[in-house]
């Protein structure tokens, strides 16, 4: 028995009261206060299940597969399409929304506005009555984009006859869509559905959506893993700031849209609605990772999360080990941040949209220590950012080397959200986003940092537990 | 009375400090209860014993912190919540000295790669858990923590000893490796004495003397008080002989426990049979004439094992002749004050932080022929009925659970005995109060300075009442110690308290007082 100890200089770890800390420190010894809080909040339950799936060797091999899918997937912007004809699976009276599933009666203002809206972009209605009727009454199905292979921002309201950008996963084959990004103001992703958000949906459909399907076929396909990448070198997180790849798309797309030959009103109105929207890209973010992390979905035994998404209402992830359409929901947070000015925290809808999905890649929030400009638009300091960053580490699998962090010396950003690790942490993933107005059409209000409800991960865990409990 | 309850929810302290904290809010002025506590099953059960459980705090969770104040008045309230806010801050804000605090196992080991001990001090239901995690990671372990389950205990010790790990522990209040004290642990010469001990105090107690010997400590071990029984084996103290054999830097070997079990014991004695160093064995309230006959060196007292170790290194004492000196002339002052007792002083009343120093103090007083009672007496012909009130020779020891839930240890907060160490100053069948003051790492900065008005008004209590009362304090630690062990015993000899260099010596100064004849020689 060699107890080498007694010729090593001690190194402590203090797990707990920092008073004996304090005493060593007296003593000069070298030690570090570990601040330690009850796991998994300190439930019983999901204790004994975390330590049950401990012992389950095929996870870790389960997770290391999950991730490099999602890695070594390669998305790029192959087409636009419309939503009916591009969606496998959607039908003429489906519409699509952003985070988990949702009835219309419990649905928030901005989501209703935006369905009010898309019913009468649909031509199904003629008014808002007409149109909160004809919601209400069944006839049209919602389900969330998520099940459908897309995403969408705020509400994340596709309806059929939308364009949607085609992104293709070159290395698995799969496809993920999302529809065109309005811009800022009275838009309908926030529930506006005046006659301006109808007449953009309209120009989009008939004039921007055509220019850019013959943009692309000239293009070949455009490679959004290295804008993204080169974006994230340039400030940008690709959640809330998409200004670095927004430029780096439109220097792309003007290019192809020239050599297909376009020209005029067309051509200029085009290529000005994406240079004047510096969110413009969020709308290839978006799809990008949905693609990626589409391709890590389904890996039994697999503990890494595949969806992070919310509707207003509740929150929702989904699990790679777990059945597809299995979503883990509980009530959504408020976003803490900054509001504009006339606003306060009462007007804000609970957190909103798809956009999280940028987070489950391991770039927005995850990203934030790479993207100094905003920080202070989500009300904290440089140092709080790159603090954010690498905490993320403790609670993913990997890190992604093709996603890399200025600011932590060129880290891969922290990839594969373990729900094992966030509930025996206590670290919850970090969300960049936006404020959306209660109301309906307001719109944005503001921008700050949200975490999922740990219970979505607390019913995740009871769920994976019962599913393998047995078989391995 | 103005009552007010405060939620913060997701905002977990360590109990430890929050337990400072009550002590702290619960000592300024208009404060009639203050309990600040995280939302587990058993600090709302307290909080309903006080009458401030509301609906809201019964819904709190373990991560949830409950802020409950019952004041005199709004002001006293006000006052109260700020001085909560700021010491809460001031503990976060500490925390930063010496590196950033971390959340996780990932991130303590990045910032300390090297780490080969981890010290816990979770509550009780997680220190297993976390206790696996360091030693999957190749980390001995200490853990503070009770209210392990014996299961538990045995899994992790187990699992250690397959590796090659200690786990000191469960419940170990005191160790000392490679010279660094950790948790209550006293500062002391290093050198050649290696000890593994089941017993806190008794540990700090045995160091301290073998330092006043002039000697020193190569390591000592905590096991935790459940080693030695049957259903752990005495799996970590096996361990710590061999370590302790193995270690060149020791030269004898100490054990301390109280008796363990019979097939335990034989375990032990066999290895140190088989061992080339000498060995001192310590089983407080044992059969030492036993192990004598067997041929170990066995000691009944701390002060004896100190001894004895220092014989088998052929150690002259320090001091020489000198320590019985003044030990006589201590016991003819001890003789003086009693014969300034009144008729009805007859008890011994102790009132004791450590839980060795108690059970040693029993084991000494029945040795000199006193019927004693005690919380932590083991005999049930010993045993304190009612802990509320003492009756005939008392000792308490007021770190036993009964006297520590939802409060700190009396040897962090020893002003939690004043009111005690009052009440018997007005018992009129007290004949000597008999205290232990500890110093050292962990314990508390002054405590004889937070415990001498105290002292005074139970003095002053019994002389309102035409009653002289002796006070006798054994002072553990060292001139090393960080409290300054010359100005403490200062303090308590300005006040009339007779201060015994051991515990053994006290607990034979409160004999005489109690008018016992002495047959043992400190």
């Amino acid at each position: 028995m060699g107890y080498s100890l007694f010729q090593e200089e001690l190194n402590i770890i203090n797990i707990g009261t920092s008073i004996f800390k304090d005493d060593l420190d007296v003593q000069r010894a070298s030690s570090v206060q570990f601040s330690w809080k009850p796991p998994a909040g300190g439930s019983p339950a999901l204790l004994q299940a975390l330590d049950r799936v401990a012992e389950w060797e095929q996870i870790e091999a389960a997770n290391r597969l999950a991730v490099q899918r999602i890695r070594e997937a390669h998305p790029y912007l192959v087409d636009m399409g419309t939503a009916l004809t591009s969606i496998p699976g959607m039908e003429p009276d489906l519409i699509l929304h952003a985070g988990p599933p949702i009835a219309w009666k419990d649905m928030c203002g901005p989501m209703q506005g935006a369905i009010i809206g898309a019913l009468l972009f649909e031509e199904k209605a003629r008014n808002e009555a007409e149109a909160r009727e004809l919601a209400a009454s069944g006839a049209v199905r919602f389900a969330p984009c998520n099940e459908y292979a897309a995403v969408g921002p705020m509400a994340g309201i596709i309806s059929p006859s939308m364009p949607v950008h085609i992104i293709e996963n070159r290395e698995h084959g799969n496809k993920a869509y999302c529809t065109v990004n309005e811009g800022l103001g009275k838009v309908l992703r926030f529930g506006a559905f005046s006659g301006e958000v109808i007449s953009r949906l309209n120009w989009i459909r008939d004039v921007f959506a055509p220019a850019i399907k013959r943009g692309l076929a000239e293009s070949g396909g455009i490679d959004l893993k290295a804008i993204t990448a080169q974006a994230l070198h340039m400030g940008d997180e690709c959640h809330n700031r998409n200004k670095a790849a927004t430029s780096l798309f439109y220097k792309e797309i003007s290019g192809h849209l020239l050599a297909a030959g376009l020209d005029g009103e067309g051509l200029r109105d085009t290529l000005a609605f994406i240079r004047n929207n510096d969110h413009y890209f969020l709308n290839l973010s978006m799809p990008a990772c949905k693609a990626a992390l589409d391709a890590g979905h389904g890996v039994e035994y697999s503990t890494i999360v595949t969806t992070m998404a919310r509707n207003g209402v509740e929150f929702g992830i989904r699990v790679s080990g777990m059945q597809k359409d299995e979503w883990f929901t509980f009530a959504a947070n408020k976003v803490q941040g900054l509001l504009f000015p006339g606003y306060t925290v009462d007007d804000a809808a609970p957190d909103l949209g798809d956009s999280a999905i940028t987070e489950t890649m391991g770039i927005g929030g995850f990203a934030m220590g790479g993207a100094p400009a905003i920080v202070q638009f989500v009300g904290g300091t440089v140092e709080d950012a790159v603090g954010y960053s690498a905490q993320m580490y403790e609670i993913c699998a990997a890190e992604n080397p093709q996603f890399t962090i200025p600011n932590l010396d060129f880290r891969g950003s922290a990839l594969g959200i373990d729900i094992r690790k966030v509930l025996e942490t206590g670290i919850l993933p970090v969300i960049n986003t936006g404020m959306a107005h209660q109301e309906a059409g307001v719109g944005q209000i503001g921008a700050g940092i949200v975490h999922p409800p740990q219970q979505c991960f607390e019913q995740a865990l009871l769920a994976y537990a019962s599913r393998y409990d047995g078989k391995e | 009375m103005q009552i007010r309850i405060a939620i913060q929810k997701n905002a977990y302290h360590d109990s430890v400090a929050l337990m400072s904290l009550t002590g702290q809010i619960n000592g300024l002025d208009g404060i009639e209860e203050a309990v600040v506590s995280m939302g587990t099953p058993m600090n709302k059960e307290l909080l309903a014993n006080v009458g401030m459980l509301t609906e809201e705090a019964a819904a709190c969770g373990d991560n949830d912190l409950i802020l409950a104040v019952k004041a005199e008045s709004e002001e006293a309230l006000e006052q109260a919540f700020q001085e909560i806010d700021g010491l809460l801050h001031a503990q976060r804000g500490n925390k930063k000295k010496g590196g950033a605090p971390v959340q996780t196992w990932g991130a303590a080991v990045q910032a300390l790669p090297e780490a080969n001990l981890a010290i816990i001090s979770v509550p009780g239901e997680y220190a297993a858990r976390e206790a696996e995690k360091a030693l999957k990671q190749g980390m001995h372990v200490m853990i503070f923590s009770d209210n392990v389950t014996l299961a538990e205990e045995k899994r992790v010790k187990e699992l250690a000893a397959g590796k090659g790990l200690l786990v000191m522990g469960p419940d170990c209040g005191t160790a000392i490796i490679n010279g660094v004290g950790l948790c209550f642990a006293n500062e002391v010469r290093r050198g050649s004495v290696g000890l593994v001990a089941a017993s806190g105090t008794g540990l700090q107690e045995v160091t301290v003397q073998l330092h006043r010997l002039g000697l020193g400590v190569s390591q000592a071990i905590g096991t935790g008080g459940r080693d030695l029984h049957e259903e752990i084996g005495g799996i970590m103290m096996l361990e710590g002989i061999r370590a302790l054999q193995a270690d060149e830097k020791t030269e004898v070997i100490v054990l301390i426990s109280k008796p363990p079990h019979p097939s335990v014991q034989e375990r032990m004695l066999r290895e140190l049979e088989g061992s080339a160093k000498p060995a001192v064995v310590c089983f407080l309230d044992g059969d030492a004439e036993a192990l004598r006959e067997a041929g170990f060196t066995a000691a009944t007292t701390l002060l004896d094992t100190a001894q004895l170790a220092a014989g088998h290194l052929k150690a002259e004492p320090a001091g020489g002749t000198g320590a019985g000196e003044r030990f006589r002339k201590l016991l003819d002052e001890a003789d003086r004050q009693r014969s300034r007792l009144a008729a009805g002083q007859t008890d011994v009343r102790g009132l004791f932080c450590g839980g060795t120093l108690t059970a040693e103090a029993l084991s000494i007083l029945r040795g000199e022929g006193l019927a004693v009672r005690s919380n932590v007496a083991k005999k049930p012909e010993e045993k304190l009925q009612d802990v509320s009130v003492s009756t005939g020779h008392t000792l308490l020891d007021l770190g036993d659970d009964e006297f520590t839930r939802g409060r700190p240890h009396p040897m962090i907060e020893p002003g939690l005995r004043n009111e005690r160490i009052v009440q018997e100053g007005r018992d009129p069948a007290a004949a000597v109060l008999y205290l232990d003051f500890e110093l050292g790492y962990g314990s508390h900065a002054d405590p004889a300075g937070v415990s001498i008005e105290a002292i005074r008004e139970a003095r002053r209590a019994a002389e309102a009442e035409g009653r002289y009362l002796p006070v006798v304090a054994y002072v553990c630690g060292t001139e090393l110690d960080k409290q300054d062990k010359a100005s403490q015993t200062r303090l308590l000899e300005e006040a009339g308290v007779l201060v015994a260099e051991s515990n053994k010596e006290a607990a034979l100064l409160a004999a005489r007082l109690a008018g016992r004849s002495i047959k043992e020689e400190a």
